[in-house]
């Protein structure tokens, strides 16, 4: 199975019920998988008129109860940055795939790329805080498709899975477990007097529960600044207060979103910091790099956003260098270098996009660090 | 009430009364309801509200047929009438 | 004093509540509408319509955009939201198809319905989504200030048609029976038992049903086109001609000859929820 479908049934097996989509290179066959797959379930596909209506589609079922998702590429990803604001202002739980391919503008529609990253954190304006994973192989982005289901109903949220195309096309096996074993995560659904309920008071992990449309709890859910009880106020005082809510959800739930693979890290004196489909470079440079005797490690972010700044900053104690493998031209390098803060060296192997990056670039930029 | 040519059955239909309500507060002043209530009972007061507008008072409250149009037409939820019970026969 | 002063008094003593205030969330009355502005009136209509319609309030949902008009979702006491510049209606569709049994009424402007999201527009009636659509058409772009919107007239003065609108405005009924809805209707803010009722067919519709109400925009519009709130339902009154059926090529809006309301389109056609059943639902 390609990883666009492997999306598709994690979806599925997530609980998801709702796919607002747009056709776009290399991202189709999910929706192509959805539209069969959907109605099986009895849930509702639907081809919108472009992506900005897609993402306004999927946040509309949200609200109407239905965990929903739509999927990409960067020109779609671009179209649906307000949306996806509306998105973390109105703390709408979603997913948003993107297959990415390489960029600006049309770019190569047909081939990998990794430099949607830093759009990924700050596509849409104002501050918020985004969280993205990145899967490196089909299988995984099965079980990443619902765990990115699982911390948007948990964080009330939208969540990324950034792919890119190489993942996206690649077939390769993918073991679906038993329905009995995949967990999988409902919002917190509010309780008590309903004409006292307050939509966006945080319970105790910082996340408000959720009402659906049509239960009776009369919300309203605006993107401009709201107090607690969802009313526009036109304010700083409310703004402040917004802001801190939407992001400390996220910030103070870091252990629990934040997730990374440590590769050889004990003795490491080189690590390479990489993710998604580099992943797979960063892997085999690594034992490459090993087998020749070099002290290398590999962290790999499963979690891309928020940034794993903390296990960046206490590896930059110890190691002599990190190695940003991605296929951009240095987005991720930038996050790494910020959290080294000058307690090691930063390099990068970036790649302009089209084509995964060979390890032996991983090992030349190794051999040139040692 | 005044017809320019009587109805035969004017005798039988019993013309319904309301009560004005008026909510000065929420009045902006645009006098929509002054200008299309059928009745002409109504009229600008010489008072301001709380945001500075004259809301509209009731002239000849006997006058109001209870048709509600000031009320359907207010843009600001501010008046409204309430059907006064009629006495059987009266 | 005469029986009836007495028993004015006497009534104001117990004030009943207006028959509206358990639809609105009086606690953010006033709302931001100017003084004479029509949103307020053919909100209020809507607002009737939704009690008089005999469904259930709790499966009644209020979707809007951005601009004057957009606010009007902050003011229903039901389920209601108020979505980014534009995208009124996808965002609807998403609530309908994620729920059918919500009955969902789009409420925003001219500006956001036919500019920026006219896209959406189109493709919802053409699927025949079971929406209810109320445009608000103020013939510009209130809320920043009265700027040409794609439905101000030839010639009208805008802040950015200062020398007169040298565009042609869209017809929107013409343009929701192209579109393939199901229901097509306009009226005035002036014409509101007419309007009630008509929202009150249109949310029964099982379809796409649009209505256009023009209502005035006297700070914005009125103001640079030498046209008092008055004087614009003076207009509505004197220079509109009810007609239903008309042909929807004749729905053009000058007011220099006469601009014809009425409910164009009443038709049946298997809606999108409909035929996704019958089609995807293969079991």
């Amino acid at each position: 199975m390609t990883g666009d479908e492997a999306c598709a049934e994690g979806a599925l097996a997530a609980g998801c019920r709702f796919f607002g989509g747009y056709p776009i290179t290399p991202a189709t066959e999910i929706a192509e998988h959805m539209s069969e797959r959907l109605p099986e379930v009895g849930g509702t596909f639907i081809q919108m008129e472009d992506e900005i209506a897609a993402i306004a589609s999927v946040l509309g079922a949200a609200w109407a109860g239905q965990k929903s998702m739509t999927a990409t590429s960067g020109p779609g990803f671009s179209l649906m940055m307000e949306n996806i604001g509306l998105a973390a202002c109105t703390e709408t739980p979603c997913v948003v795939v993107n297959v990415q391919r390489a960029g600006p503008s049309t770019g190569l529609p047909t081939m990998g790329a990794q430099a949607d990253m830093m759009q990924a954190r700050w596509g849409s304006h104002g501050d918020y805080e985004i969280i993205a994973l990145a899967p490196s192989s089909a299988q995984e982005i099965f079980y990443q498709t619902i765990t990115a289901f699982n911390l948007s109903e948990r964080y009330r949220t939208p969540v990324f899975i950034m792919t890119d195309e190489i993942i996206g096309h690649m077939s390769e096996k993918v073991v679906i477990p038993a329905a009995d074993q995949i967990r999988t995560e409902e919002r917190p659904k509010p309780q008590g007097r309903k004409d006292r309920f307050l939509l966006y008071k945080p319970g105790p992990n910082g996340v408000a529960p959720m009402p659906a449309a049509g239960e009776g709890y009369n919300v309203h859910v605006t993107g401009l600044t709201h107090d607690e009880k969802g009313y526009p106020v036109m304010s700083i005082e409310a703004q402040e207060q917004m802001m801190t809510r939407i992001k400390t959800k996220i910030l103070n739930n870091l252990d629990d979103i934040v997730i990374t693979e440590a590769h050889e890290l004990e003795d490491a004196e080189i690590v390479i910091v990489s993710y998604g489909i580099s992943a797979r470079t960063s892997m085999a440079a690594m034992q490459q790099a090993r087998a020749m005797g070099l002290k290398v490690g590999f962290l790999r972010l499963i979690t891309v956003w928020p940034f794993a700044e903390r296990q960046i900053r206490e590896l930059a104690q110890r190691v002599k260098a990190f190695v940003t493998v991605e296929i951009n031209l240095g987005q991720i390098h930038l996050e790494v270098t910020r959290a080294a803060a000058g307690q090691a060296t930063c390099h990068l192997v970036g790649h302009h996009g089209g084509a995964i990056i060979s390890p032996d670039k991983v090992i030349a930029a190794i051999k040139e660090v040692v | 009430m005044e017809f320019w040519r009587v109805p035969f059955d004017a005798q039988t239909i019993q013309v319904s009364q309301g009560v004005v309500h008026i909510i000065e507060d929420r009045c902006k002043g645009c006098g929509y309801c002054i200008e299309f209530c059928p009745r002409h009972i109504l009229a600008f007061s010489s008072r301001f509200n709380k945001k500075g507008y004259h809301p509209p008072e009731v002239l000849q409250p006997e006058g109001c047929v209870n048709c509600h149009y000031c009320e359907i037409i207010c843009p600001e939820f501010a008046i409204y009438s309430v059907e006064v019970p009629q006495p059987p026969g009266g | 004093m005469s029986q009836a002063v007495a028993r004015h008094e006497a009534s104001a003593a117990a004030v009943p509540d207006h028959p509206l205030e358990d639809l609105i969330r009086s606690d953010r009355i006033p709302h931001i509408w100017c003084p004479g502005c029509g949103i307020g009136t053919a909100f209020a209509a809507t607002l009737s319509a939704m009690k008089g319609c005999g469904l259930d309030l709790a499966t009644l949902c209020m979707v809007s955009g951005i601009g004057c008009s957009g606010r009007a979702a902050g003011y229903v006491k039901l389920d209601s939201f108020h979505t980014t510049h534009g995208r009124a209606i996808p965002f609807a569709t998403g609530l309908k198809l994620g729920n059918p049994k919500l009955n969902v009424v789009v409420f925003s402007g001219d500006g956001d319905l036919f500019a920026i999201g006219g896209n959406h527009f189109i493709h919802a009636a053409r699927r025949n989504i079971p929406l209810t659509v109320i445009c608000l058409n103020n013939l510009n772009y209130g809320m920043t200030g009265g700027q040409a919107a794609a439905t101000t007239p030839y010639l009208a003065r805008t802040t950015t048609t200062p020398a007169g609108n040298h565009e042609a405005p869209f017809n929107l009924p013409l343009l929701a029976w192209a579109s393939g809805a199901s229901f097509v209707a306009r009226w005035t803010i002036l014409h509101i038992r007419e309007l009630t009722e008509c929202i009150q067919k249109a949310f029964l519709k099982n379809g796409f049903s649009f209505i256009e109400v023009l209502g005035p925009c006297p700070i914005n519009y009125g103001r640079r086109n030498k046209e008092k709130p008055l004087q614009t339902l003076k207009l509505y009154q004197e220079q509109t001609i009810i007609r239903n059926h008309a042909d929807p090529s004749d729905l053009e809006i000058d007011f220099k000859k006469k601009v014809v309301l009425g409910e164009f389109v009443d038709k049946e056609r298997s809606t999108c929820i409909e035929n996704y059943d019958k089609t995807c639902r293969l079991m």
